[in-house]
């Protein structure tokens, strides 16, 4: 199956490269162009409200979230199906994450990071459908995340423990003359977080996506040759694809390691 | 006058994308799209929350603890069962010992009363056969002192005759001495 799907694509890339070279041979790449934010209807303003491309892809994310989590394990199986085996996979794989790196106390923010972890999954594989928009790529999209999380640990850290949240800047273990600068090494850290979280995950999806739509470009432009694109793109895609996953899975976990920081601020 | 400028920015905005037909720079820093973005996240990030919090995840910690109850009573089931099994070998051992032992010690019985009847019979055949024997003898006896008896009369007669045939006197006296002398010798 794979090998005729293989010839028929080989065939089908020569045969366009035959057909088509002359009309397409001017190189149009504009990479940056699935990123535009576009009313849905109409080209007027857009304004807070307007439903746009990003309103549409983020709501097939909570679609998708919702497909899977609430009708995959609507059966309520003790065996359970396909649908449902991948709804409690996740669940497990978050929970333990969760469990183990934030700690038993850091379990009551099971949802909130179950939430984080599940938007940005289904955001990124959404994201990889041809024809789709990326809602992860966006900085907007991903500091509002990272925001969140830091004002959330923040918050959290200093209800808690009060002023001896500040002790996680007080590296206890290191000779008194280093912990001054120790701490101003740490503060700053601290509020370099949320801006690596957020272009972390972001930078990722958008490089991923403007590499594939380069490749395309140059697939359109190099007639015969245009097969050699091709494989670079099927290539990009598989670890686009990977990355999807790891981005998210890399922005919950470090969530929990933040969550881990307010619970317990001791170094 | 603020708004104003914002409007020809727009506008400038609007023409330089009409005429490239693509973005100007990165549209992630196209700042005015940002609230849209940001207001339509924060519904969407509300709805998964409400989705998960509510119905989902509950629903799944339902099912796996569920499901772990199921394998934990199942397993208890099972090592019941088990246990049970093994009771149930060891009684049937034990009675199987029972029976075994039951049925030696019905064999040792039989077998001893068998003993004692056959001692009691033999005992009680050998007082016969002796008495049997006693009598025997003791007819054997009389019938061998009468054949003695009956012999001595007959020898003594026979000897008569032959005397009175060669002529001589017949002493009753001294031929029954002879008689009895030739007997005993």
């Amino acid at each position: 199956m794979g090998k005729i799907f293989f010839f028929a694509m080989v065939a089908l890339a020569l045969l366009s490269g035959l057909l088509f070279a002359p009309e397409t041979a001017e190189l149009a790449i504009h990479p940056m162009d699935q990123f535009i934010v576009q009313p849905l209807f109409g080209h007027g303003e857009i304004s807070w409200y307007t439903p746009t491309n990003v309103t549409l892809w983020l709501l097939l994310a909570v679609a998708a979230v919702f497909a899977l989590m609430v009708l995959g394990s609507s059966r309520r199986a003790i065996v359970p199906s396909r649908g449902q085996s991948i709804a409690e996979l996740a669940y497990g794989f978050v929970y333990k994450m969760v469990e183990d790196v934030a700690g038993k106390d850091g379990v009551k923010f099971f949802p909130y990071i179950m939430t984080l972890f599940m938007f940005i999954v289904m955001s990124n594989a959404l994201g990889l459908l041809p024809m789709s928009f990326a809602t992860t790529s966006h900085i907007a999209v991903t500091a509002v995340l990272a925001m969140l999380v830091f004002l959330t640990v923040t918050i959290l850290g200093f209800v808690k423990n009060g002023t001896a949240f500040l002790g996680l800047f007080w590296v206890s273990s290191a000779p008194m003359a280093l912990r001054p600068i120790l701490a101003i090494i740490e503060l700053i850290s601290y509020f370099v977080r949320p801006v690596s979280h957020s272009i972390r995950l972001g930078g990722n999806i958008m490089a991923g996506h403007a590499v594939l739509k380069v490749f395309a470009g140059f697939a359109g432009a190099l007639g015969l040759f245009s097969m050699l694109p091709i494989f670079a793109i099927t290539a990009v895609y598989a670890l686009e694809v990977l990355v999807a996953f790891i981005q998210a899975y890399v922005f919950t976990i470090l969530t929990c390691v933040y969550l881990k920081d307010a619970l317990h601020p001791s170094h | 006058m603020a708004t104003e400028t914002h409007d020809a920015a727009e506008v400038a905005h609007g023409a330089a994308e009409a005429a490239h037909g693509s973005a100007p720079g990165m549209p992630q820093l196209d700042f005015t799209t940002f609230s849209n973005q940001i207001f339509w996240l924060a519904v969407a990030l509300v709805a998964i929350y409400l989705i998960l919090s509510r119905v989902a995840l509950p629903r799944i910690a339902a099912v796996l603890a569920e499901r772990q109850g199921t394998i934990t009573n199942d397993i208890a089931a099972a090592e019941e069962l088990k246990a049970k099994a093994v009771e149930a070998e060891n009684v049937y051992n034990k009675a199987l010992a029972d029976a075994r032992a039951e049925a030696q010690r019905i064999v040792a019985e039989t077998r001893a009363e068998i003993q004692v009847g056959l001692d009691e019979a033999i005992a009680k055949a050998d007082v016969e056969i002796s008495a049997k024997a006693a009598e025997s003898e003791k007819a054997i006896a009389e019938i061998k002192a009468g054949a003695l008896d009956s012999i001595k009369t007959v020898a003594n007669d026979t000897a008569a005759e032959v005397v009175a045939a060669f002529g001589g006197k017949t002493d009753a006296k001294a031929i029954a001495a002879a008689v009895s002398d030739r007997l005993k010798g």
